[in-house]
């Protein structure tokens, strides 16, 4: 059998697969979370709940409506983002004015309500989701078999990350939110009424979380805490990467997953930990980090 | 300087009075938190710095305390030296780890380095990973005063408490607390006067770690008992409740918001299981949206309203004898991260 530094080819191979699935989700919630900083000022806390809220929903769905995998990957994202636009309008309006702190402390209040009602409803051992009919089994690359669900989970975080690259850097609608982050009041001298644009934004950065969460669900034991350790590895992959720029916080999630991938194959000890120490290390060498501008 | 003086004795006399109503673990518990929470309100409340990993000083400053006196036998005096001591070093070095980005970045880094310590700490073995570390002996303090009798525990807490507070309101008076609050205030200006404005805020971190040392190091020993819990940045959220319920940026504030919380939690933790975590998590909320300034902060405003109606000039001639004294209790509320 083939070998890499003494681990069997497969073994390697098959990590840094899982390794590169989770940096696809770490890619969408920092994706998500940096378009949401970028316009409301608000650090979501709440964005690893809405990922978890994503699974869940799409398990409901399944084992009490019927309802297929296909068709919650487009009802859940939209179902949860209604939910962003509710908690937008009900409590996060209120705080753009105030310091950052503010909103990451209301949504650390959300995110603590949320789980605590899931919990309330759910308990916390962990629910099965199954691998819909058409991902089933394991697909030849040639040079490895890898299950099938793990190439069309990252294959459909790229496309979104992708689409969402797409809409903010090369549409009007992306224009205008990019001149919004830059100076709102000027925006809305303009005519643009930039409340209702705060507002879709934040919808569609939780929609994009519980679309991370629905790709997850086959994946994971769903229970109402898989958001909550998310979000922090998350947070320390924004810190790495900066919030500048949507290429540099897809590029360092998914790097970081592939980090934690291979750390899992030498050192399985340190594999919950590395992320951080990264984060170490790039505050020491490049403090703005990675693709920061400055503080 | 009066008005402390009074609240002092008042706040002393309340100590001495307290455990004759309230149980005296309870009361112990909160008056930890209480410190806890008053060594970080000298971090968010009086430097604008808000860290949200502070537990990672509480909880490594507990398993320090449960190391020391239970494994290698220390007395419970030189347990919570090395508690501190250990939290302080740590503090300097998540501190200088920190302030090299700032606003929300500071606090999501301190966050991060504190799941990296819940981790590590998680791993190792000789302190009991999930199960926590049990059975911490009270030992004899200073080998003479046999700590197992609750009441004579308390005095202990209580003295330890009122040197902590006492330290909190002596930083927050001196010309170093004053610079704190001008870093607050406003950062870029600090800078121009010529503070080495980061030097200071590694300084109030490790102070603040420090005292939060202190404070785990005590719970560990009222409890006898330390677990990832501690740890978890569920405590770091309660901590920033407690400060920001209380009123951020005055003394009172954190003390009595520690008491509520923990009261709260402790009345609703038999009562309604699961949804403890919602209730916490809505009080969180309403104070984020409702009263930013908490009871304190709320308190005084009205108070000062209520002042002004009754006599117009003697208030109006106050606001250029802005002295130390009334900064420490009469805070702005907002904080300038």
């Amino acid at each position: 059998m083939e070998t890499i530094f003494g681990v069997p080819l497969n073994a390697f191979a098959g990590q840094l697969v899982l390794g590169l699935v989770n940096g696809c989700f770490y890619a969408i919630l920092s994706l998500g979370l940096a378009v949401i900083f970028g316009l409301l000022n608000v650090v979501n806390f709440a964005h690893g709940a809405m990922y978890m809220l994503g699974a869940y929903l799409a398990y409901v769905l399944l084992t009490m409506f019927g309802v297929p995998y296909w068709a919650s990957l487009a009802i859940v994202p939209i179902a949860v983002g209604i939910l962003g636009v509710v908690l937008e309008r009900a409590f996060l309006q209120w705080l753009y004015k105030l310091d950052h702190i503010y909103g990451l402390l209301a949504t650390f209040g959300l995110a603590t309500i949320i789980e605590g009602l899931m919990r309330a409803q759910f308990g916390v051992s962990g629910q099965r989701f199954p691998v819909p009919e058409a991902l089933t089994g394991a697909t030849n690359l040639g040079f490895m078999m890898v299950p099938t669900y793990r190439i069309w989970v990252v294959a459909a975080s790229l496309l979104a990350c992708f689409v969402v690259w797409l809409l903010i850097e090369r549409t009007r609608l992306g224009a205008t939110l990019r001149a919004g982050t830059q100076n709102p009041k000027l925006v809305a001298a303009f005519g643009v009424n930039v409340p209702l644009l705060v507002m879709c934004t934040f919808g569609a950065g939780v929609g994009l979380a519980a679309f991370a969460g629905v790709l997850a669900a086959p994946l994971v034991q769903i229970n109402p805490l898989i958001g909550q350790s998310l979000t922090i590895t998350v947070f320390a992959v924004v810190v790495i990467g900066g919030m500048g720029s949507i290429v540099g916080s897809v590029v360092t999630g998914l790097a970081l997953g592939v980090v934690e991938g291979v750390t899992k194959i030498f050192y399985p000890e340190a594999s919950a930990t590395v992320v951080f120490l990264v984060m170490v290390l790039v505050l020491l060498l490049r403090p703005a980090g990675l693709f920061g501008k400055g503080n | 300087m009066k008005r402390t003086l009074i609240l002092g004795v008042l706040g002393i006399a309340a100590l001495a009075v307290a455990p004759m109503v309230v149980y005296p673990i309870l009361l112990m518990k909160i008056l930890c938190f209480a410190l806890f929470a008053s060594a970080f309100n000298l971090l968010v409340g009086y430097t604008g710095l808000l860290s949200f990993g502070h537990a990672a000083f509480f909880g490594t400053a507990g398993y320090m305390f449960g190391a020391t006196t239970k494994l290698w036998g220390f007395s419970p005096e030189l347990g919570l030296l090395v508690s501190v001591a250990v939290s302080t070093v740590l503090g300097c070095l998540i501190g200088s780890l920190a302030i090299r980005r700032q606003g929300i970045y500071f606090s999501m880094i301190t966050l991060a380095l504190s799941q990296l310590l819940y981790f590590a700490i998680q791993q190792i073995p000789m302190l009991g990973r999930d199960d926590g570390f049990q059975g911490i002996p009270r030992g004899m303090l200073f080998g003479v005063i046999d700590l197992s009798n609750d009441i004579t525990l308390y005095v202990v807490i209580a003295v330890c408490f009122v040197l902590g507070i006492a330290a909190v309101i002596r930083v927050v008076g001196s010309p170093f607390g004053q610079v704190l609050e001008a870093i607050r205030e406003n950062e870029p200006r600090a800078i121009s006067l010529g503070y080495a404005v980061n030097r200071y805020k590694l300084l109030a971190f490790t102070l603040s770690a420090a005292l939060t040392g202190l404070a785990g190091g005590l719970k560990a020993l009222v409890i006898s008992y330390e677990s990832l819990t501690d740890l978890h940045w569920g405590t770091s959220g309660d901590v920033i409740l407690m400060t920001l319920l209380g009123g951020m940026g005055t003394i009172l504030g954190p003390v009595l918001g520690s008491a509520f919380v923990i009261t709260l939690q402790n009345w609703l933790a038999d009562k309604v299981g699961e949804w403890v975590s919602v209730i916490i998590g809505a009080v969180f909320l309403c104070c984020v949206l409702l009263f930013r300034r908490g009871f304190v902060g709320e308190g005084l405003a009205i108070w000062r309203r209520f002042a002004k109606g009754r006599s117009q000039p003697r208030v109006s001639a106050r606001p250029a004898a802005h002295s130390v004294t009334q900064s420490t209790f009469v805070e702005q509320p907002t904080v300038h991260v």
